[in-house]
């Protein structure tokens, strides 16, 4: 019985830890530089049939199935993921932030339209299937299974966090922060505001599509319809709840959010009759929209909030009172 | 090219029209792109259904099909009761969140945000009342008419398009030659100063969610009228709103709608071109074309 709750809490980790790389993805976007993305599930889905393209057994059901390792998968799926973001982003990054908005959330539509009829490409519907599983011959022990699964997800977040606190830190990344504050004193300083955004752009496309292909092979299984809007919405919960700009908050709130959607899933699953589950379905989203709500009008600054950040010469700590005022400008523009 | 596509081009094109009218409204002046638009328009459609079927329970006469329409005289009086009810949803959801946001100068992408929240909520208490089941208002079965020209429309469809050519033909007028549309222009240009010209401003923003949410209610009775009513309608129709609503040029009315028709057009001709799957990229395509050639649109003004 341990062994198998064992194993659960690995499987929900692993989940968990695959959403807390697209929420590192969209805080880099977002978090850092303030460009606002809506087609994250757009983003994520790319990753994941690039992936799954590259790697699957050869069949004739859709184009690939080239068979290779499951590393080279990811790495064509963050680089493929990354150039299409920079591609997109190379045409749209100019938009004022609410028509970027719109534009985003188009190509996510778009994205899973190309997922829905390419069928020769994707599978088409029914998706693609007989994605490979990291350590998928030992299967047949499930507790091993999953924790090392769990263990290639901790590496790799632990990784990326280890790589975005850096460039958070970093010159790059304080001009990102910059253009977020005050994209007109940026711009006056002679920083290419355009060239920044767009490389922030790129940077947290290919994260997010990198978090597709391990979401991808770890279910083995992908199909049109996990990358609906709701996709974008969860990371956006979770980003929002555990602290915008915040590494650490976007790993904690992926945790957090997949926590209360996983518990309500179950609380579904066990308190609701068969015949009704679907339609109970519905009442977790609204559940997870009403709490997306209740933060951005409670705590807009997350459970964590943003800690200031100048260089990685001097410790991160929260803003001083009287101080930088970075702390207030974020204040002022969260509340 | 087919003339068959062009009437339902203009048909489709008609509820798009509708549906972004009040986000051009809305987006001019609240200041924010309202995602959650999209649900008025499929809790419009509902509302309508729920008052229909329950004037058709109390008044059985009432349902009875007006010739030569499909429905009876109960869908334009639950129409009605649609577009109070709606303006009532919208003003509620503002006094919850938007009003709440406003109160504290949140920036813009924080209101798309919780727009976004407030369109999975609403959507999903949809499917949750009345499950995802496609519905109707009536089951009766229409013969299409013969225009001329090759051209074949149900009187529905035609009832229809005058009525939302109407409705918006008020709807300009109310912003041009009433005092209240004064008011609304004057918030939409800069709400400090008409505040300070003596504009009521708290009451031109409910006048807006009001106007905004009766427009979508209509666009959803129509909608679900000539195709159907599910709970994902709103969310399907939300980039062709935006499309049309920046391809007419924010707050611009009747670019809204002659916008909305020109997506229509262009959705009904991809669709004879290169099959219907791909109809939901005619809208993109659109969007980032005016957005990279033309970003204030047909009839905005360039900022």
């Amino acid at each position: 019985m341990s062994l198998e709750l064992l194993s659960y809490a690995a499987f929900f980790l692993t989940m968990a830890l695959s959403f807390a790389i697209i929420c590192l993805g969209l805080n880099v976007q977002w978090g850092q530089t303030g460009v606002f993305n809506v087609g994250v599930s757009g983003f994520v889905a790319i990753g994941a049939y690039v992936s799954a393209l590259v790697t699957t057994p050869q069949t004739t059901d859709h184009f690939g199935g080239f068979g290779l390792p499951i590393a080279v998968g990811w790495i064509a799926a963050a680089l493929g993921s990354g150039v299409v973001s920079f591609l997109i982003g190379a045409v749209t990054i100019r938009l004022r932030a609410d028509y970027l908005a719109i534009a985003t959330f188009g190509v996510a539509v778009a994205v899973q339209l190309c997922a829905l009829n390419l069928e020769p490409l994707t599978g088409g519907p029914f998706g693609i299937s007989f994605i490979p599983r990291p350590f998928g011959d030992l299967a047949g022990s499930p507790l091993t299974f999953s924790l090392l699964n769990l263990a290639v997800l901790v590496v790799l977040v632990g990784g990326l966090y280890f790589i975005l606190q850096r460039l958070a830190r970093s010159p790059w990344g304080r001009v990102l922060r910059a253009i977020r504050e005050d994209e007109t004193a940026a711009l006056a300083l002679g920083k290419n505001v355009t060239m920044f955004r767009l490389q922030a752009f790129a940077l947290g496309g290919g994260i997010m599509g990198l978090a597709g292909a391990v979401q991808g092979h770890f279910i083995g299984f992908i199909a049109p319809d996990n990358y609906q809007p709701i996709l974008t919405f969860q990371v956006w919960a979770m980003l929002i709840v555990g602290g915008s700009g915040n590494n650490r908050g976007a790993i904690l709130g992926a945790i957090v959010v997949w926590g209360i959607w996983a518990a309500s899933a179950a609380a579904i699953g066990g308190l609701v009759p068969a015949g009704e589950q679907a339609r109970a379905a519905t009442l977790q989203i609204v559940v997870i929209g009403v709490a997306l709500c209740l933060i951005l009008l409670l705590r807009p600054r997350g459970i964590l909030g943003e800690l200031r950040v100048v260089s990685r010469h001097l410790d991160a700590r929260p803003p001083r009172a009287g101080g930088v005022p970075t702390g207030k400008l974020r204040d002022a523009e969260n509340s | 090219m087919n003339p068959q596509a062009l009437m339902d081009g203009l048909i489709a094109g008609a509820t798009i029209g509708l549906g972004a009218v009040g986000i051009t409204l809305t987006y001019s002046i609240l200041r924010f792109a309202n995602f959650a638009h999209g649900e008025f328009i499929a809790w419009g459609a509902y509302f309508a259904l729920a008052a229909a079927g329950l004037l058709g329970a109390t008044f059985g006469a009432l349902s009875a099909p007006i010739a030569p329409f499909s429905f009876g005289w109960a869908l334009p009086l639950a129409a009605v009761a649609a577009v109070a009810l709606n303006g009532a949803l919208a003003l509620v959801v503002d006094a919850l969140l938007f009003k709440r946001l406003r109160a504290r100068n949140s920036t813009v992408i924080i209101m798309v945000m919780a727009s976004f929240g407030a369109a999975l909520t609403l959507r999903n208490l949809l499917e949750f009342t009345f499950t995802g089941k496609p519905q109707y208002y009536t089951s009766a079965l229409q013969i299409a008419v013969r225009l001329g020209g090759g051209i074949r429309a149900t009187p529905d469809q035609l009832l229809s398009l005058v009525v939302a050519l109407l409705v918006v033909l008020a709807v300009h007028l109310l912003l041009t030659r009433t005092a209240i549309g004064r008011a609304m222009r004057a918030v939409s240009e800069n709400p400090q100063l008409a505040g300070l010209a003596g504009v009521n401003v708290r009451q031109v923003i409910r006048i807006v969610w009001v106007l905004g949410a009766g427009l979508a209610a209509v666009a959803g009775v129509i909608a679900g009228l000539l195709i159907q009513i599910r709970p994902e309608m709103g969310l399907d129709l939300l980039l062709p709103l935006f499309a049309a609503a920046i391809l007419g040029g924010i707050g611009s009315v009747p670019g809204a709608m002659i916008a909305g028709l020109i997506i229509g057009l262009s959705e009904a001709l991809a669709v004879a071109a290169v099959g219907a799957q791909w109809r939901a990229a005619v809208s993109f395509v659109i969007l980032v074309a005016v957005l990279l050639i033309r970003p204030q649109g047909l009839f905005g003004r360039a900022e």
